[in-house]
């Protein structure tokens, strides 16, 4: 075990039954990042979360918070939750519902200065049942942040939120971030993990199949995106080395390819008047569901 | 759209073994936090108004009904008669805020991943069934504390102030048994069938354990399986009238109930949750 790390999952196997749910897992989260994990359903991100948050135990291998069990409170008390399927008390207000959970930690925001921080302070005396599903979410991440926890593990934080309370939240975390927190997100939106994240990891069938950047994420696939207006024909294009498929968008026809530098060479030697020329590298999106293909 | 408010620093930990001052609570904390888990409990029941108004309001009206209107003679002309529908109230006062504030709330909240939350996050150890506890006594402190000026000044029961206030403590230490009862169901079944096993239990216990009138023979010999029969012969015995057996015996059948379930439930809640 190395402590360095804030959060860290060792060689974990956890099965359920006959399912097998993380199959010799290692996942470390370091200071001062915003980690994404991501993977399809049933990829084991549940699993590897509720390891790190003491609870669930390891069948083989370790979680540490900070060094130490999970299933001390200690450690629990530099962490901030956001869970995704969670109903809480509709009778009380929401400053209510955060002076609570600020009571379990040693240095709190008061409920007033957490709620100034995600900008929900307007809500402040309105029972939590008679409040939006966006609003729900809005307090509940208030409620993960009001600790000044140092690392916050969140579960689809953004789900049910229209933009700008989505924006509002993204600003938050980068903010949390910038001054020293860790953050592990937990989400389906990828374009959410693209514009937060440091870092990546790519769980599936229990295993992770990818980690680093985005960057590094999105170069794992070769294929680029070539865009131009040009009087070739697609057919002609399309039987060329390394074009994978060419479509036409209007005036502009959309070519991939593993090979974009010879493509974009034998395009201009083609057609001299070519015009509006761009080369694209694969998105996370596309990474994502390439790697978690390949895997399947 | 950045907001006013800063958020502090935070140094990176220099040790990670735990006792590190960022994850300290000092004693006088950790007791805020219980309180303010018990104050929000409270208020929350209290403000849901479908738990707190039959639980708190029934148990006196009931006795005014019964004990006054109905057969308000025949009690004045027979106090032990009085007394004896006083002790019922009472226990009955106690079994419901113990049974259905735990069972079907511990139930209901497991099902809303509530306490998944509570877990992960650093609540303190046992805050969150200490608080149901604490709400549990209020509610039947409050249960008493109506019903026993009813009996005094409308049913014209003749209790001592040492009387009332044994009575009081023997019933706010008698809701324990109910809520490890509650607790049992609730941390082994779903929300809306915690309700229906809460009532499939509550409603007998309170006809059979012979808490409203005097049971025939062979129902008579089987009632002491039920808590509210022995905490309605310690009721009986504070109030010194006749009652069955020995109130050591009562005392200790109520204490082994509320530990047998409460150790069960425990176990459950730290193995599954």
């Amino acid at each position: 075990m190395n402590n360095e790390f804030w959060a860290e999952l060792s060689g974990v196997k956890k099965r359920f039954g006959k399912t097998v749910a993380l199959d010799g897992l290692d996942l470390q989260v370091q200071a001062g990042e915003l980690f994404s994990v991501l993977g399809p359903n049933g990829a084991g991100k549940s699993t590897a979360i509720s390891l790190l948050l003491g609870l669930l135990r390891p069948d083989a291998g370790a979680a540490r918070l900070f060094g130490l069990s999970p299933f001390r409170i200690e450690p629990r008390r530099q962490i901030g939750v956001m869970m995704q399927e969670v109903t809480l008390a509709p009778e009380l207000l929401v400053r209510e519902h955060i002076a609570l959970v600020a009571s379990y930690y040693p240095r709190p925001f008061s409920p007033a200065e957490a709620m100034e921080l995600t900008n929900i302070s307007s809500l402040a005396s309105r029972p939590y049942g008679k409040l939006s599903a966006g609003q729900k979410r809005q307090v509940q991440f208030t409620m993960a942040v009001c600790g000044r926890p140092k690392l916050l593990f969140l579960d689809e934080p953004s789900v049910g939120l229209d933009i700008r309370a989505r924006e509002m939240m993204w600003a938050t975390l980068r903010q949390l971030v910038g001054n020293g927190s860790s953050i592990v997100l937990t989400t389906h939106y990828l374009e959410e993990a693209e514009s937060l994240s440091n870092r990546v990891a790519v769980l599936n069938k229990g295993r992770m199949i990818a980690s680093g950047t985005v960057n590094e994420i999105r170069a794992l696939v070769v294929r680029k995106h070539i865009t131009c207006s040009t009087a070739l024909a697609p057919d002609q294009i399309a039987a060329w080395p390394d074009v994978e498929s060419v479509t036409r968008d209007q005036q502009r026809l959309q070519i991939s390819t593993s090979n974009s530098e010879a493509v974009v060479r034998r395009l201009l030697a083609a057609d001299s008047n070519l015009q509006e020329l761009e080369v694209r590298r694969a998105g996370l999106a596309e990474a994502f569901t390439e790697l978690t293909q390949e895997a399947a | 759209m950045m907001n006013a408010t800063s958020i502090e620093s935070s140094k990176p930990l220099e040790s990670f073994d735990g006792s590190s001052l960022a994850a300290v609570m000092s004693t006088g904390q950790l007791l805020r936090a219980y309180l303010i888990e018990a104050r929000f409990e409270c208020l929350r029941m209290f403000r849901v108004l479908g738990f707190s108004i039959p639980f708190l309001v029934l148990p006196a009206a009931l006795y005014l009904l019964f004990g006054v209107v109905l057969f308000g003679e025949t009690v004045r002309n027979d106090p032990a008669t009085g007394k004896f529908l006083f002790a019922a109230f009472a226990v009955f006062g106690v079994m419901g805020p113990g049974m259905f504030g735990f069972g079907a709330t511990i139930a209901t909240e497991r099902e809303q991943g509530l306490l998944t939350l509570k877990r992960a996050l650093p609540a303190p150890p046992g805050s969150y069934l200490l608080a149901k506890l604490l709400m549990t006594m209020l509610f039947a402190f409050i249960v008493m504390a109506m019903l026993i000026p009813a009996a005094l000044l409308l049913g014209h029961l003749p209790l001592t102030f040492a009387q009332c206030v044994k009575v009081t403590a023997i019933n706010i230490l008698g809701s324990l048994p109910f809520c490890a009862i509650g607790l049992f169901i609730g941390t082994r079944v779903p929300g809306k069938a915690a309700i229906a096993l809460v009532n499939l239990i509550y409603v007998p216990m309170m006809h059979v354990s012979g808490l409203f009138y005097p049971l025939p023979k062979f129902l008579r010999a089987i009632s002491p399986i039920w808590p509210s029969y022995h905490l309605q012969q310690l009721v009986f015995s504070a109030l010194a009238i006749p009652f069955y057996g020995r109130a050591a015996t009562h005392a200790a059948v109520l204490v082994g109930v509320t530990m047998l379930f409460t150790a069960f439930s425990i176990r459950r809640l730290a193995r599954v949750g």
